[in-house]
C-alpha cells in the first residue's frame, strides 16, 4: 500500500478509496446515466465509481458543480479556487487543496497566495483582496460558521459586489462538501 | 419569483420583497440544483438502508452541531413528515451517542467527526461502520448527506449575512 500524503501539495495525488467503487460492468442504467459513461466515454474516476453508489446524489451533483465553478459573470475562476482552498485548509483536504491550489496557480501565473497558505495555513498573510475572499471561506467553513458582517463589510471594502460575494459563499459552501466526501471516503496517496 | 419556496431561501429569511432576491437570480440554476441535492439526499426514492426519517434526524442533529436554527426547525418538520418514529427521535440529539445499539453508535461516531471536525476524520470511523454491519453503499448515502447538510449550512450562513448587508 503507498504512503499516505499529509502534507499540502500541489502535486496531485492518487486517491484510494476506504470504501468499493461500484463494478463499471454490473452497473444500472441509472448509474450509466449518472456516471455519463457512453460507448466512447468509459473513463470514470474510482472517486466517482465510488459515489455511484449513491445515484441520486451524484446525478445532482455533478451540474452543480460545474454551475458553481464555471458559471459565466461574477467571481472570476482563479477567486472561486481561492474559496474552495479556504475550505480546504481549514477541513485539511490534502486531495482538494492539490486540485486546486494547483489550478488557482494556473489560472493567476502566481505561486506566492499559495505558496504562503502552505507555509502559514489558516493565518497566512495575503495582499489585501486575496486576504479578505480567504480570511471569509475560512470562517464560513468553520464549525458552527464564524463569519461575521464585518468579513463581508471587508469584501465589499476589497472590491467585491454582491454577484461575487454570492459566488463566493457558493464556491465555499461547496468545497465544505467536496472536502467531507473526499478526506472522509480515502486517502490521498502517491501515484506509482 | 419561485426562489423564495426554496428551502436555503427560507431559511435564510428571505422574503418575496427582500432587494436580495432579485441579484440572486442570476445564480437561479444553483438555487434550482440545490433544491435537487436537497431532495436527493433527505428523501431520495431508493434510500437504501438509511430510511427518510433516519435521514431528517440526522439532519436535525448537524443543524443543531452547526447553531443553524432555521434548519433545525426545517428539519423537525421533515421528521415529523416522515413519521417521526420514535425509536428514531434520540438520533436528533447531539447528546445522544448510540446506547447499546452497535450499527447507531459507528453511524453517529461518523457523522459527527464529518460534520463538526472533518479535519480529524480517519479510516477507523469508515472501519468500524463496515465492522457493525453497515453496507458500503450506505456510507456513501450518509457521507453524501453530511456533505450535503455542510454545503447548506454554510449557504444559508452566508445568505443570512448578505442580506444582513443589503
Amino acid at each position: 500500500m503507498s504512503a499516505i500524503i499529509e502534507d499540502f501539495t500541489t502535486t496531485i495525488p492518487h486517491w484510494q478509496p476506504r470504501v468499493k467503487p461500484i463494478d463499471l460492468s454490473e452497473a444500472t442504467p441509472a448509474q450509466l446515466d449518472a456516471l455519463k459513461v457512453t460507448p466512447s466515454n468509459t473513463k470514470v474516476s474510482e472517486y466517482v465509481l465510488v459515489l455511484a453508489n449513491d445515484v441520486e446524489t451524484l446525478k445532482v451533483r455533478t451540474p452543480l458543480f460545474n454551475a458553481i465553478l464555471y458559471n459565466k459573470g461574477g467571481l472570476s475562476r482563479a477567486e472561486r479556487e481561492l474559496g474552495a482552498i479556504g475550505a480546504s485548509a481549514v477541513n485539511r483536504c490534502v486531495y482538494c487543496m492539490a486540485v486546486h491550489a494547483s489550478r488557482y496557480n494556473q489560472l493567476t501565473k502566481d505561486e506566492s497566495v499559495v505558496e504562503a497558505i502552505f507555509a502559514d495555513g489558516t493565518k497566512a498573510a495575503l495582499p489585501p483582496r486575496a486576504a479578505a475572499i480567504f480570511r471569509f471561506a475560512v470562517k464560513l467553513s468553520e464549525t458552527p460558521s464564524k463569519a461575521e458582517p464585518e468579513d463581508i463589510a471587508a469584501l465589499k471594502a476589497a472590491g467585491l459586489d454582491e454577484t461575487e460575494i454570492l459566488d463566493l459563499i457558493l464556491s465555499t459552501a461547496l468545497f465544505g462538501w467536496a472536502n467531507r466526501l473526499m478526506h472522509s471516503l480515502g486517502d490521498p496517496v502517491e501515484r506509482t | 419569483m419561485a426562489l423564495v419556496n426554496e428551502v436555503v431561501f427560507a431559511a435564510s429569511g428571505l422574503t418575496e420583497t427582500d432587494p436580495l432576491v432579485a441579484a440572486l437570480t442570476v445564480r437561479e440554476d444553483i438555487f434550482a440544483a440545490t433544491e435537487a441535492a436537497h431532495d436527493a439526499s433527505l428523501t431520495p426514492t431508493d434510500p437504501g438502508g438509511i430510511s427518510h426519517a433516519e435521514r431528517a434526524a440526522l439532519a436535525v442533529r448537524i443543524a443543531r452541531q452547526n447553531e443553524a436554527e432555521t434548519l433545525v426547525s426545517h428539519y423537525r418538520a421533515l421528521f415529523e413528515t416522515a413519521g417521526a418514529p420514535a425509536e428514531i427521535a434520540p438520533l436528533a440529539d447531539p447528546a445522544f451517542t448510540g446506547g447499546d445499539d452497535k450499527r447507531l453508535t459507528a453511524i453517529l461516531a461518523y457523522m459527527d467527526q464529518v460534520a463538526v471536525t472533518p479535519r480529524e476524520a480517519t479510516a477507523e470511523e469508515i472501519t468500524a461502520m463496515q465492522a457493525a454491519g453497515v453496507a458500503d453503499a450506505d456510507i456513501v448515502r450518509l457521507a453524501e448527506l453530511n456533505a450535503f447538510l455542510a454545503y447548506q449550512i454554510r449557504l444559508v450562513a452566508g445568505l443570512s449575512l448578505l442580506r444582513g448587508a443589503a
